[in-house]
Parts: C-alpha cells; sequence; structure tokens
C-alpha cells in the first residue's frame, strides 16, 4: 500500500523555540503512541509525535520483553479467552470491548509481521505471536512511523496543553531538553500517550513513566476512571531493576532462615509476599524450572539473565533477596476515561491510548502479566489515531483560532516559596511505596495518606514557579502527587475487594459495587459512580 | 547504573546520547560523558544500541558500584547484552528464537 504522506509543518518561531502545524499531536513514543502515529499517518494527518524520551526505548515495553493477548479468531478459543478473565477483573470487563480488542491485536499483529518482525516458529513450523521482545517491537514502530510521515520528536518532553477559545484541545508545548530549547506544536487533535504513572520505582523502564499526561489533561478537564487499581507491585531482585513476574512462577519464596514463605508465589499468592517482605527480607530461588525452562526462559529473555550473570548468583541454584517494586498505573487498569470507541476522552480534541487510558474496558480491575496492556497498546492507539485524524479531518482547515496554554502547577509565579522537585516526587513516593498503605488498604490509612498528600498538594500550589532547569522534573513530581490523590480518593469510594484493589477493612467482594468510580480534579478531588454497562442494561429491562 | 564509557572502545557516534530514555549522557567534543547517573532507570538498552561494545551497566539500580573494566573486557562482559538478542552479525538468528510461547500459562 502506498500512502500519500503529508508532514507537518515547521513554521517560524521565536529565537530559542521551534513551532510546528500539524493535524495530529501525539504525545508518548511507546507502543501506543506509535501505533497511534502511524494510523492517523495513514488515514492523511500531518503527524507529529513527541516523546520525553527517544520514541524506540522509551517506556515499559521497550526495556522489557511482552507476552500479547493474541487469540486466534476461532470464537471457542476468543470465548475461553474472555471467560477466563472476568473472574480475576472483578467482572468489570466490558465484552463487547474484549472482543474488539481481540481482533485488533490479531489485525495489528498481522500488520507487524507483514512489517518483518521476526516473530519465532514452532515445532509445526507454525508463526507464535503472542509474545514481542521490547527492543525489537520498539525499534520497528520506530522506523514505521517515520515511514509513514511523522516527524518525531526525541527528548522533547510536552508539559502543557494548547486550548483554543471553547476549551477545545488545540496542540501542547515542551521542552527539547538536549537543545535546550522550547517546543510547540499547533495540532487540531491530541493523544496522550504517555503511559501510566510507576512514581520513579525503577520497575524495569517505567521511570520515564510519571504520569504527565494525566496532569496535562486534568488541567483541561479530563476525567479518569478505575484509578483504585493502581497498586500492583512487581517481583525484582532486591537490588536490581528487571521486573519479570512470569518467571518467579518457577521459584521458592523463602525467609532469611531458608524457611519457606507461606503461601507466597508470583501468581495468586504475591500479597504473601508483601507480607513477609514487612517483617523482613525475602528470597528467591527458581528451583522449579527443569533444564528445558531454564533454556527456554535465556532465549526468551536474556535481560532476565544480566542482573544474575552480573553478580556471579545463579537463580536456579542460589538464593538471592527479592522486593516488590510499584508498578502503579502501568500495570494497573486505572487512567484516562475513554468516551466512545475511538478512545475519545471526556475532552473535544483529546484521545488517549495505551496505559495513559483506562483498560478497565478488557481488564477489569486486575491485569495479570503484560499480555493485555500490550493488546490493548496496539489496538487502542490504531483507534486513537484513526479518531484524532477523523476529527482533524472534520473540523477543517480551523485558522485563526486563539490559542492559550492550559498549564497550571509549576507555572505560576508565587513569590512565597521556592517549587522543589525531588522533596515533591520523594513525598508522593512516601505515600503510595508502602504495602500497608497502598497493597493493603484501609480506611484510616488511606485517609491519613490523604491528608498529607493534599497538604503538600496545597503548598506546592503556592510555590513558585519552576525555572527553566527544573520545570520538567517539578511537572514530574506534581503529576504523580495529582495521581497518589486520584488513587486514594477512588480507592475510599470503593469500600470492597475488588480485581487488585484490596481493603484490609472490607476484604469481600460487594455485588452492589460491580460499577466504576470516575474521578478528576486538582485542587478539588472529586469522584464518582458510573453503572457498568451489564447492569444498566438489566436494570432498564426491570 | 551505568558505569563505564570505555574511551578505548567508543567511537564518539552519540547514539547513546541519543537513545537513553531518561536523558543520562551528554555530548561532548570527544566521547560523551555520563552527565546525570543518578537518573538512569538501568535498562540496559544503551548496551543494546552502543556499535562499539563500549558501554557497561551495572545490575545494580540504586546504588554506584566500583568496576574493573579490564576484567569486564576479558569475560566479554561488555556486548552480552547485544549479542544475546541477536543485535550483532555473528549473532543473527536469535532474532527469532522466543521461546515464550511454552512458558505462558504456567
Ligand atoms: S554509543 Fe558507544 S561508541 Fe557511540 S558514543 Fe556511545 S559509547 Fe561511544
Ligand atoms: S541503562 Fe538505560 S537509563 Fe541507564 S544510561 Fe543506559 S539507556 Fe540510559
Amino acid at each position: 500500500m502506498t500512502i500519500p504522506t503529508h508532514r507537518a509543518e515547521r513554521v517560524s518561531a521565536p529565537a530559542g523555540s521551534v513551532e510546528f502545524d500539524a493535524d495530529v499531536l501525539v504525545l508518548g513514543g511507546g507502543p501506543a503512541g506509535t501505533w497511534a502515529a502511524v494510523n492517523a499517518a495513514e488515514r492523511g494527518a500531518r503527524v507529529v509525535l513527541a516523546d520525553k524520551g527517544f520514541c524506540g526505548t522509551s517506556g515499559a515495553t521497550a526495556a522489557a520483553g511482552t507476552g500479547v493477548w493474541y487469540i486466534d479468531p476461532d470464537p471457542a478459543l476468543r470465548e475461553t479467552a474472555m471467560a477466563n478473565r472476568e473472574k480475576l477483573g472483578g467482572y468489570l470487563q466490558d465484552r463487547r470491548w474484549m472482543a474488539r480488542v481481540l481482533d485488533g491485536t490479531y489485525q495489528q499483529s498481522n500488520r507487524l509481521a507483514d512489517w518483518g518482525y521476526p516473530y519465532p516458529l514452532d515445532d509445526r513450523g507454525r508463526s507464535q505471536r503472542n509474545s514481542l521482545q521490547g527492543p525489537e517491537y520498539m525499534r520497528l514502530m520506530r522506523k514505521r512511523t517515520k515511514q509513514a510521515g511523522a516527524t518525531i520528536l526525541d527528548h522533547s518532553p510536552a508539559l502543557e496543553l494548547l486550548v483554543d477559545d471553547d476549551g477545545a484541545v488545540a496542540g501542547a508545548s515542551g521542552v527539547r531538553r538536549q537543545k535546550h530549547d522550547r517546543w510547540t506544536v499547533r495540532a487540531k487533535a491530541v493523544v496522550i500517550a504517555t503511559g501510566g504513572c510507576a512514581f520513579l520505582s525503577k520497575t524495569l523502564g517505567s521511570n520515564v513513566l510519571t504520569g504527565d499526561g494525566y496532569l496535562m489533561a486534568a488541567e483541561v478537564g479530563a476525567e479518569f476512571s478505575s484509578m483504585e487499581f493502581s497498586n500492583p507491585y512487581a517481583i525484582s531482585p532486591a537490588f536490581g531493576s528487571v521486573t519479570k513476574t512470569l518467571f518467579y512462577g518457577w521459584a521458592t519464596f523463602s525467609y532469611e532462615d531458608g524457611s519457606v514463605v507461606p503461601d507466597a508465589a508470583s501468581k495468586g499468592g504475591r500479597s504473601a509476599i508483601a507480607r513477609a517482605l514487612l517483617q523482613g527480607p525475602v528470597y528467591a530461588r527458581l528451583d522449579r524450572a527443569d533444564d528445558d525452562v531454564q533454556h527456554q526462559m535465556r532465549v526468551s529473555q536474556p535481560n532476565f539473565f544480566l542482573p544474575f550473570d552480573r553478580t556471579g548468583i545463579d537463580p536456579f541454584k542460589d538464593r538471592f533477596p527479592v522486593t516488590l517494586r510499584l508498578e502503579g498505573t502501568v500495570r494497573g487498569t486505572g487512567g484516562l476515561r475513554i468516551v466512545d470507541d475511538s478512545c475519545a476522552t471526556s475532552v473535544p480534541g483529546l484521545y488517549a491510548a495505551g496505559d495513559a487510558a483506562t483498560r478497565e474496558l478488557i481488564c477489569g480491575g486486575f491485569t495479570g502479566g503484560g499480555s493485555h496492556n500490550a493488546a490493548w497498546a496496539m489496538s487502542s492507539g490504531t483507534w486513537a489515531g484513526q479518531g484524532a485524524a477523523d476529527y482533524a479531518a472534520q473540523l477543517g482547515r480551523a485558522t485563526g483560532r486563539k490559542l492559550s496554554s492550559a498549564g497550571t502547577i509549576a507555572f505560576r509565579s508565587r513569590s512565597r516559596r521556592a517549587f522543589e522537585p525531588a522533596a515533591l516526587a520523594r513525598a508522593a513516593q512516601d505515600e503510595v511505596y508502602p504495602y500497608g498503605l497502598n497493597y493493603f488498604r484501609e480506611a484510616s490509612r488511606l485517609q491519613g495518606a490523604l491528608a498529607r498528600l493534599d497538604a503538600a498538594w496545597r503548598d506546592v500550589s503556592e510555590a513558585d514557579a519552576a525555572g527553566e532547569a527544573d520545570v520538567l522534573r517539578a511537572r514530574e513530581a506534581a503529576a504523580m502527587l495529582a495521581t497518589a490523590r486520584w488513587m486514594y480518593r477512588s480507592a475510599l469510594a470503593r469500600p470492597e475487594s475488588r480485581g487488585m484493589h484490596r481493603r484490609d477493612d472490607f476484604p469481600d467482594l460487594d455485588d452492589r459495587q460491580r460499577h466504576y468510580v470516575t474521578t478528576g480534579g486538582l485542587d478539588e478531588v472529586w469522584t464518582s459512580v458510573r453503572p457498568h454497562a451489564d447492569v444498566a442494561y438489566a436494570e432498564a429491562a426491570e | 547504573m551505568i558505569e563505564v564509557i570505555d574511551a578505548e572502545r567508543c567511537t564518539s557516534c552519540d547514539i547513546c546520547v541519543n537513545v537513553c530514555p531518561t536523558n543520562v549522557f551528554d555530548k561532548t567534543d570527544g566521547i560523551p560523558v555520563i552527565a546525570r547517573q543518578g537518573d538512569c532507570q538501568t535498562c540496559f538498552l544503551c548496551e543494546l544500541y552502543c556499535p562499539e561494545d563500549a558501554l557497561y551497566v551495572s545490575p545494580f539500580a540504586d546504588e554506584t558500584q566500583p568496576v574493573d573494566v579490564v576484567a569486564l573486557k576479558r569475560t566479554d562482559t561488555m556486548g552480552s547484552y547485544r549479542r544475546a538478542v541477536g543485535w550483532t552479525d555473528d549473532t543473527r538468528d536469535r532474532r527469532g528464537v522466543d521461546r515464550s510461547y511454552l512458558l505462558f500459562g504456567h
């Protein structure tokens, strides 16, 4: 297929800045962002993709390997794949969306194969498409994004959105951190694909994921959903960054003295590990992996072995200390609320894809491994890119719009105190890392954390604008703080245990709470409840 | 964390400066410098992209470590990740050997 490419136009700009005129601006260059850029460009849109780091290495996928929720289009197989997930996710998935995503993922995976992704062949010569090697996949996606005609801005974090007089989103601006200048892109639609928020916990590849897109979207009034499902923790060696929870399925977990931690398991027993870690160190040994499995692990995920090979540990024979690193909304299911099939948000001109968007529609309140996130990134990226391109086309020339910057925090001059990004980031981490606050939740502990987080927000709202060198860090820290507040307000609004959200004070699932929790707001954080589609239909039928 | 840019091997191509997602390196007139080691997220991606096997990322994510570059070179540790994933000419066949499909569902 030859695609007529239309490129975003670089327009004249004051010294110290660059400006582009585009139809669609994509923020974030991971899987969702690149799929969005490719698809928007294929619809004839002029596309700019701005990544905080480098499109191709940025984000949770590039550094790791990921499963993909890829199921052959056999109705029985698809039915099983959907049914298997319902209990895990707390019955909050939406069947129609699950089916759409399975279709979308199948189609995009076929495109990857056409583009030359080296899918492995099994013993019978069949191409196996339910796993992707991150570096390989994202190197290919960068190439395809360029070939589609999109302009990529690397090391160009967005700092704030632009809006027109009617409040529709019309671009963004940020900094080019290696060129020490500013960028502005005027666009008719913006796709937020900046990933979730892992609070700088160093879970593999996640330190660019600080919720920046959430903050920008909240400043234009966007809504979030399922933010209470934001407390997955991944197992890694205590000293290292490589989180590959799948492989710990072959591990035995033990205390310092060598005795086995009861009920500890990677799947279905991670809370036992968290409880043991509250008491002292926990060790793992992958002693249940036989020679075949050991070999398959080595060839499938070489980076898993780097921390071991480089410290002389044999993970199959030696015990090594492990920890749980918070993955926040990267592996949680909360994010920007999606209002229609094109992945539009509640704000005109603003679309969301990948981990920046809620994954409640296919995962409910629990993701498990990364395979649903990967499937969602491909599918939602495609839809958001197409949706944004169509919206831009329908907007027409859109000349003469008066645009203004929507950024608030870290941009306001208040003389009272200086902005201290590092201290602010730590303040947020202190409330979301502890297993006793976030893994195991309870009303009074959540309220205590919220009181401290709200106080920190009021404090920083009165801080002076961040300096040029600090503004990115300041915005990241503010985004983390805001994310923590949406998480815990939503957690309080769900007095039950469902999906990954567990309340010590409400340990059971409550059938009457089969609904979604919506949240939003910055100075005042609010929550409300939306019915699940099935429940809404049932009530209508009564 | 990133610990080593080996001046002997580095050709100042600046690829690492471009590809590091957390912007740890700075360009110079000669070989790049590790300018913000504390921002390193220990993702090993710079090692994958360095064509000269001139970088070494220590697996310790939270603290710096003393490293013995001579020993790293002797044991072929530098470049080992690139070879393992098939990103060198003589290991290209490893790009298609993912066996994850045998491990899922455990
Ligand atoms: S990528 Fe390797 S060779 Fe190139 S500048 Fe960096 S260290 Fe030197
Ligand atoms: S390991 Fe990752 S974060 Fe650290 S310097 Fe290399 S590319 Fe950058």
